[in-house]
Formats: C-alpha cells, structure tokens, sequence
C-alpha cells in the first residue's frame, strides 16, 4: 500500500537523520482534503497519508525550507517541479529526498461538490468511486469522472525522477478528453479568446494564491510588488488584473508542470492552466522541449546558442 | 415576527427597491463563485447561496476606493475630492455573520477618535437586509463567535426564509421605514411557528457541529485522526457531535505570554503566504494607501492589504520586521485574538468559515485556536 510506503521511508530517512523534515500529506480537517505536513521525527511520519485528495504540489514549500535537507512527497507532476527548480539552481545536490508516489491522478473537490445538491459532510474512497455523504443524501461517483482536468492530460505519473519510488511505475496515457479546454481555447476567434480570458481574470481579487501555489513563483520580489518600477498598480483595474495574469502566464513558459496547483488555488476558481498549458504546448511543439523530463536540458527561454534563429531581433 | 413577503412578490419588491434607492446583493458570477454587486435588473439577485466569497464588508470599505484626484495644470494644483454616497442604499441578503463584522469594523471605522469618512458616508446611507441562515455549513462556527445563524445584531431588516416567503422582522428605525411597503403582507401564527422551529434547528445545528477538535494539530502526533475529520482510512465515521464551542475564553490571555514562543515555528508551517484568508474575512480591514499617478495628473487609492504578504511590513530601509511567516501568521492570528479584544472588547473574528473554507491547503483556524489554548 502506497501510504504504508510513505510513511516507512519517511520513517527510514529521519530515523537516520538523513533529512531535517519530511514533507508530505496528512489527513485534512475537511472532507475531500489532505493538508500539509511537515514530519520531523518518525513518530510524526505516522500521520503522513495518500489518497485522492492529495491535489497540493509540496515542490513550493522547498523555498521555504531552503536551509534544511527535505524528504518530499511527489506525484509526477511535482517531481518534474523539484528537477526544473533543480536547473535553476534553487537548492544544493543531495538537498532534497524525493519520496516518488505513481500517481492515481487526483480528484477535483469541488467538481464533486457541485454534483450533488446539499454539502458534503464526509468523503471516503472505495476502489474506483468517491463516497459522499451528507445531511440528506449518500451517494457513490466514479472516481474517473470527477478528476482535474491537468490531471486527465498527465502521462507523467510516474515521478521520472525519484531517490525513493515506494510503487510501481503506472501506465501513462491521457484520458481522451485531455486537453480539450487548450483544444476549445485555439478554436476561438482572438475576440472570443479575449473576452474568455476577460471574463476570467475579472474575478480576480489579487490574493495571489496561484502564485505562492506555485513552486516555480520563488521570485525574491515579484514583479507586482515592485515598487521602482512599479509595472502596475494595486486595485482592481481590468487592466491590471489582465496585466498580471499575461505576465504570471509567460513567466511560466517552460518552466510549468502542468501539476494545475494555481488553479485549484483560486477562491474564484478562475481557470489559469489553459493559458499555461497553451504555452508549454507551444515550447513542446517549437522546441521539443517538457519541463521537469530531462534533469540536464535547460528551459529553451533562458538558454541561447550560437545557431539560434536571430531574424527576429533587429 | 409579523410580516411576511411571498416569493412570487420578491421581483416586484426587489424592482421597487432599484427604482428608489442602489441595491445590492449577491449574484453568481459563475458556478460556484458569487459576489455582492450593485443589482441593475431584479433578477441578477441570488439567494441561494449561503455566503459569497467576498465578504459584505466590500460594500462599505471596498477593496480599491479612490480618495481624491489631482491635476497639475500650468502652475495650478488641482485636488478634487472622489464623489461621495448621493442615494440612500440597501444590501441585501448579507448573512448575520458578516452583519456582525460590520459592527465590528464600525468600533474602528467610527470609533471614538476618528471617524473614516468614506466608511462613514456610505454606513450611514445603508439599510442592511440581513437574511438568516437555515443552512450553516459546516466550517460555520459563529455560536462559538458570539454570534448564531439566527443573530438580529446590526440587521435594519431581518429575513427568515419560510420556503414560500420570507419571514420580515423590521427591526430599526431604517427597517420601519419598510412598513408602508405594499408588498409586506402580516405574518399569520404558522409563519411565526415555522420561523421560530427554523431558527431553533440551525442553532442547534451550528452549536452542534462546531467541532471539537482533539489533541493539538502540529505539535503533538495523532495516533488516530483528530476527532472532527471524517476518516477517509476508517471509513464513513461520523464527525463527533458534541455540543460544544470552541474554547474561545480569555484566548487574549492566553496568547500575552507565548509571542516569542516556538510554537509559532511550527503553526505557520503550511502557510504559503497568499492572501485568501485576510482578503476574504469578513473583519481583516488593513489597508495601504498609494498614488497612481501619470504625468500630471494622479489619484490617491486605499487599497486591501494583507498581513501575511511579505510587503505589508516591509520598510524602505528594506528592512522587514516580519521577515518570515512566522512573524506574518502570528500577527494574523494576534490582531483577530489579542490586540482588537484589547482594544475594543471584541475578538475579530465571526467564525463565517470563508479562512477555512478556502485556504489552499487547510490551514484551519478553529485548529489554530484549539492549539493556542493547549499550549
């Protein structure tokens, strides 16, 4: 059983003081949720979990935890994180344990919220459904119907890079309606393109979560709260919010995992991995380039060579 | 309770209402996401959802306010200041909770020494339809807050949902105003009857599934998950229903001696530092005041701000005196349980649930509490 797995390599690692603290998932204080936790001793790993629900990418905590030697729980998704915060040099070799999970693909809590009417007041997991129960009502939804939508389009489950894989590689395979919100996204008219991402970004009430959900947003100073230059400014102006949404996006390309922890960050629950997803698919497609597969090849944005087309530049 | 208004009626009375005065109330901005707007057409109003993310605060102390404009023109400096409230205003469908953070904000909005002005203007011009809660979901614990799903403090008007009516209770002199409305029809005793059974079961319900949580979160291992989570190991176990509160007494007290102590270290942990938690609370009023200007010509802007971002405390030497979460959780959690009691005898929080509801990754603040009185 993976969560047995876990939580005996967890053990094992800070047991021989191989690491400072292990990070991984515990048992939320909601249903459908797990919640981070930050095991020193093996007696605290005793409460490290896995199951569906656990949707955080824990690569954003590494900044955070810069000075000590971290075990951390990743799906494929986060370990492709950890290899590209690797490239850009964001910790010391040997730094960081990878406990490597082969992925289930995680659920989407609040797509299961919304099919049922009522709240859900407890949630379990039996095989391939998801057990929901509330005041008035006990229902069973097939687990495969309700997953996020980054995770549909995953055929990196399997951590390609891991110290410790504690299960069996999966199949990898994209469910059939992969991709289909960048597949919709290209089919529409720049106007269309425009008020879709208009519409999205005017919920936004800057709180910032998909950025600090983000392992790759370590930024010292990010660019919105730059004062001298101050590129934009702090209300609620369309502009600005469009502003910072295009910019967080392009800072992303090449560099995002496509692990979706942005968007189920938003209390808005406005949709941000079509135009990071539009963007990696363009750097796959020019470059041939995946983030976080090969630990040697730097992202195509921040490297150049002699042979680079320049006739752009003039 | 002696009036009632018929479902049927609502658009005709919400209409009405548009004509004479700027309404507000919650619209659904796309599934699952709603917010208080000013309402152009009756049926754009919602009310169905038990809070919107944002809370009715926005509607009094908005998230970006413009306080005044200025143009340099020739020599001349000109500074106009922003338009003030011109109609009277109602809100409508704000749950007591957030009525309840209304009257919290007024202690320091319109406390004895300084009165904010664009705070003032628009309180003053505002009668508040407060809807209450059948339905208290379970990350709720206002009873703990002293508050309750049913709680009239701070409301003009007060609305039971009956099913096919709404229960009115005109309660201030703004809500008598109400009383003429052709639309109130008198209460018979069912409707009473009904409005009384309703609050009772919400109550209970609210008292009932405020948790209990057991053992202390972080510091302390769990051989079994805490009591209130619904095991997804173990199965279906039901949470533990226990009439309790949350141990909220003389948390102030509690927290004087431990603002240097280790416990912080490990409490802010989780936190990524965004700022859904202080953005969405119903009482976080901190703001930061800034000038947009181009050329000539500028405008003074109060803006939301947040204690646990890190420019928040950050001063121009580049010094930063929160350096780390830890200082920025302990300060979150320090304002709401130590200094506003302090200060104005009350805690700032009304246990609306939104922090716990939608923190990224669970940061659960009846947790935080339970925990700071174990220490």
């Amino acid at each position: 059983m993976l969560q047995q797995k876990i939580r005996e390599t967890a053990k094992e690692l800070l047991a021989k003081k191989a690491v400072d603290l292990v990070i991984g998932f515990a048992e939320g204080t909601l249903p459908l949720r797990a919640t981070p936790i930050f095991a020193r001793t093996p007696e605290e790993a005793d409460r490290l979990i896995w199951n569906s629900f656990c949707e955080n990418n824990l690569a954003t905590y590494l900044r955070k935890f810069s000075k000590f030697r971290v075990g951390l729980v990743v799906k494929g998704c986060d370990a492709r994180s950890v290899t590209a915060l690797s490239l850009e040099k964001r910790f010391q070799p040997g730094q960081i344990v990878l406990i490597g999970v082969p992925c289930q693909r995680m659920v989407d809590r609040r797509k299961i919220q919304k099919a049922v009417k009522g709240e859900i007041l407890q949630a379990r997991e039996d095989g391939d459904f998801i057990v929901v129960k509330g005041e008035q009502f006990e229902v069973s939804l097939k687990r495969d119907d309700f997953l996020y939508q980054s995770c549909m389009a995953c055929i990196h489950r399997t951590p390609v890079k891991a110290d410790r894989l504690v299960g069996d590689p999966v199949e990898e395979f994209a469910f059939e309606e992969a991709n289909h919100e960048i597949k919709e996204f290209e089919k529409m008219s720049p106007e269309e393109r425009w008020r879709f991402f208009e519409k999205e970004t005017s919920r936004c009430i800057r709180c910032y979560a998909c950025r600090e959900a983000c392992p790759m947003c370590f930024c010292a100073e990010c660019f919105v709260d730059s004062s001298s230059p101050k590129w934009l400014e702090k209300g609620l102006t369309s502009s600005d919010l469009q502003f910072y949404h295009v910019i967080r996006a392009y800072h992303q390309t090449g560099r995002c995992s496509e692990c979706g922890a942005c968007e189920r960050a938003c209390p808005m629950e406005i949709r941000l991995t079509y135009l990071t997803g539009k963007l990696n698919q363009d750097v796959k497609e020019l470059y041939g380039f995946e983030t976080g597969i090969d630990p040697e090849a730097p992202p195509p944005l921040s490297t150049f060579g002699t042979e680079d087309w320049q006739e752009f530049i003039k | 309770m002696k009036w009632k208004l018929d479902k049927k009626d609502l658009r005709s009375f919400l209409q009405g209402l548009i004509e004479k005065v700027d309404l507000y109330a919650p619209v659904k901005l796309s599934e699952g996401v709603f917010s208080y707007k000013k309402i152009e057409q009756a049926e754009e109003v919602d009310l169905t959802h038990p809070n919107p993310q944002k809370p009715v605060k926005d509607l009094f102390f908005p998230q970006s306010e413009v306080m005044f404009r200025y143009e340099k023109v020739g020599k001349e400096h000109q500074v106009v200041s922003a338009e003030g409230v011109k109609k009277e205003r109602v809100v409508l469908g704000a749950r007591p909770c957030d009525v309840q953070a209304i009257s919290i904000l007024d202690e320091l909005f319109l406390g004895r020494d300084t009165i904010d002005e664009f705070y003032s203007q628009k309180r003053k011009a505002t009668t508040i339809i407060c809807l209450g809660c059948n339905q208290p979901r379970s990350t709720c614990f206002c009873s703990s807050m002293s508050g309750g799903p049913f709680i009239r403090t701070g409301s003009d008007l007060f609305l039971i949902d009956l099913g096919e009516a709404y229960g009115v209770e005109c309660l201030s002199e703004k809500g008598k105003a109400f009383l003429g409305n052709k639309f109130l029809k008198e209460a018979d005793g069912n409707d009473s009857k009904r409005a009384k059974e309703l609050e009772e079961k919400a109550t209970q319900k609210v008292n009932l599934s405020t948790p209990r949580p057991e053992g202390r979160g972080l510091l302390k291992v769990h051989p079994e998950p805490h009591a209130f989570t619904p095991s997804l190991k173990t199965g279906l176990r039901a949470p533990e229903r226990v009439n309790s509160f949350l141990p909220i007494e003389n948390i102030e007290k509690k927290l004087d001696p431990i603002i240097e102590s280790p416990f912080w270290d490990r409490l802010h942990e989780k936190c990524v530092g965004c700022g859904v938690c202080t953005l969405l609370c119903p009482t976080c009023h901190c703001f930061d005041i800034v000038d947009e200007a181009l050329n000539n010509r500028g405008q003074r802007v109060r803006n939301w701000d947040s204690c646990l971002f890190p420019l928040y405390s950050l001063e121009t030497s580049g010094h930063n005196p929160r350096p780390t979460g830890r200082e920025r959780t302990r300060q979150r959690i320090m304002h709401k349980f130590n200094y506003y009691p302090k200060i104005f005898n009350r805690i700032a929080c009304v246990g609306c649930g939104r922090c716990v509801a939608y923190c990224p990754v669970n940061f659960d603040i009846r947790q935080a509490i339970k925990d700071i009185q174990d220490y």
